[in-house]
């Protein structure tokens, strides 16, 4: 089971709490994860990568154990402890604005 | 009995006002959708309850919400794979992809750029069907949902009109206007800044660049170009669809024949430059704008917010006053921030940049805050009860 920390926006837009928790086939990648989470909360397609292309919006970055994974590969394998649930991989909106 | 509901669009959420057919006494319910940006909530003519929303971030791209009752409950329509308990699907609502080759538009500075989507500027509900609604995006172009918002599909015909000279104005490149014509359910009239008025009377298929008599003397090295112009709202009458009026940057300007000749009509107003422009429900004549000082001070003249009033159809104005701030003002009224009522004596509503939404009960004549503080107000439109 992976767990998946996100901001407060897409928490009220996916009527869910901080955390949501995702059972991911192996190999446990950041894209997997994204896949998987698109398809239990289809309403969030879109708002942290673009549909078509998948990438990255620019003002959302992934965490996990304090690194930022922001810039890896959706196909890298996550840490070791976000694949055995240990920790939880956190996307982050980046703070900026009024 | 009648009663208004009044529909906010802010910078942190939407709000809606409600009222009875007296318009004295308000109550207020949102934040809905808090801290997330509200371009535009509008109405189905065919269906009261049914509401469509365009909720936006810089962060989290494009969601549309769609409401069933009102403005109580909302639900992402999706069109994905999944079903919500209701029997929603989801998922596909906020997917907006142009047609085929993406292309190309003029960029700031005289190169081209390719078509990226932003937002959601603008929804227009089907004047007959609840299921069917238009979309203007940023960057420029025309989406129609069928399927109640679950799915959207370019009408990219409207990009063939010269996309390739539109150009982004202060607010980007956004589609902002769509109107219906209530006689010809094939003749859709669409807005650009900074691209011009366009017309289809094929349904959507194909269009053409309607700006003939308009001129941009600041802002377009060819005046009278038949593309560029930033056209910031139009307005018609439901009786009388082929009489257009047009708030330009600079100019306020009306059509007689569905758009292809326009003249100015701005006759005596302070000044000319404004960005919302409304016609009264029962009086095809009588017009309403907000005169704001220039394009580079962006407020009432004066420090006095005054919406102005013409009942000849145009250049002859009467400021109206009674109940809007007089001294110290200096708020914006944005193009979709102005929305009229159909009762008699016609209701006229328009919000600020400021949190302030306005309400008149007797076509302008007095006007009274519904509320003062709301996050900066992009867009407000009127519904009638039955």
């Amino acid at each position: 089971m992976i767990r998946v920390v996100l901001p407060h926006h897409l928490r009220t837009l996916a009527h869910v709490g901080k955390e949501v928790e995702l059972q991911v086939q192996d190999p446990a990648t950041l894209g997997a994860v994204l896949d998987a989470l698109e398809a239990r909360y289809p309403m969030l397609r879109g708002t942290i990568r673009d549909h078509v292309t998948k990438q990255r919006r620019p003002f959302i970055r992934f965490f996990a154990g304090g690194e930022d994974l922001s810039l890896e590969s959706q196909d890298a394998l996550l840490p070791k402890a976000v694949a055995a649930g240990e920790e939880p991989l956190r996307v982050v909106g980046a703070m900026a604005g009024g | 009995m009648n009663g208004i509901r009044v529909l906010v669009g802010t910078r942190k959420g939407a709000f809606i006002l409600t009222s009875d057919a007296r318009r004295k006494k308000w109550e207020v319910s949102g934040p809905h959708f808090a801290g997330w940006e509200i371009y535009h909530l509008k109405g189905s003519p065919a269906d009261p309850d049914r509401l469509y929303a365009s909720q936006t971030s810089g962060w989290f791209g494009q969601v549309i919400q769609r409401s069933d009752d009102g403005g109580l409950t909302w639900k992402t329509p999706g069109g994905g794979l999944e079903k919500t308990p209701e029997g929603f699907s989801q998922g596909e609502s906020n997917k907006f992809v142009y047609e085929g080759e993406v292309g190309t538009h003029q960029w700031y500075d005289g190169t081209q750029h390719p078509w990226e989507f932003k937002r959601i500027w603008y929804l227009e509900p089907s004047l007959t069907d609840p299921d069917t609604v238009y979309a203007g995006a940023e960057d420029a172009a025309l989406f129609r949902s069928r399927d109640g918002g679950a799915t959207w599909q370019e009408l990219a015909g409207l990009r063939r009109a010269r996309g390739d000279l539109w150009q982004p104005g202060g607010g980007g490149m956004c589609l902002h206007t769509i109107l219906q014509d209530p006689t010809d359910p094939n003749r859709i009239f669409t807005a650009i800044s900074a691209a011009g008025a366009f017309r289809t009377d094929d349904g959507g298929q194909t269009w053409r660049a309607i700006n003939h008599g308009l001129l941009s003397r600041y802002e377009l090295p060819d005046p009278d170009a038949e593309i560029g112009h930033c056209v910031h709202n139009l307005a018609m009458h439901p009786a009388r669809p082929g009489v257009l009026f047009m708030q330009k940057h600079w100019d306020v300007m009306r059509s007689d024949d569905a758009g292809e000749s326009w003249r100015e009509i701005s006759g005596d107003l302070p000044t000319d430059f404004g960005f919302p422009i409304a016609v009264h429900a029962h009086e095809p004549d009588t017009v309403y704008v907000v005169p704001i000082k220039s394009d580079s001070e962006h407020y009432p003249p004066e420090g006095k917010l005054r919406v102005y009033r013409s009942r000849t159809g145009g250049d002859e104005w009467e400021p109206l006053t009674k109940g809007l701030p007089q001294k110290d003002c200096y708020v914006n009224v944005l193009r979709s921030a102005m929305a009229v009522d159909s009762l008699d004596p016609c209701g006229v509503y328009f919000g600020t940049t400021g949190g302030q939404v306005y309400a008149s009960a007797d076509a302008g004549d007095s006007w009274a805050p519904v509320v003062r503080d709301l996050p900066a107000v992009l867009s407000v439109e009127v519904q009638t009860l039955p």
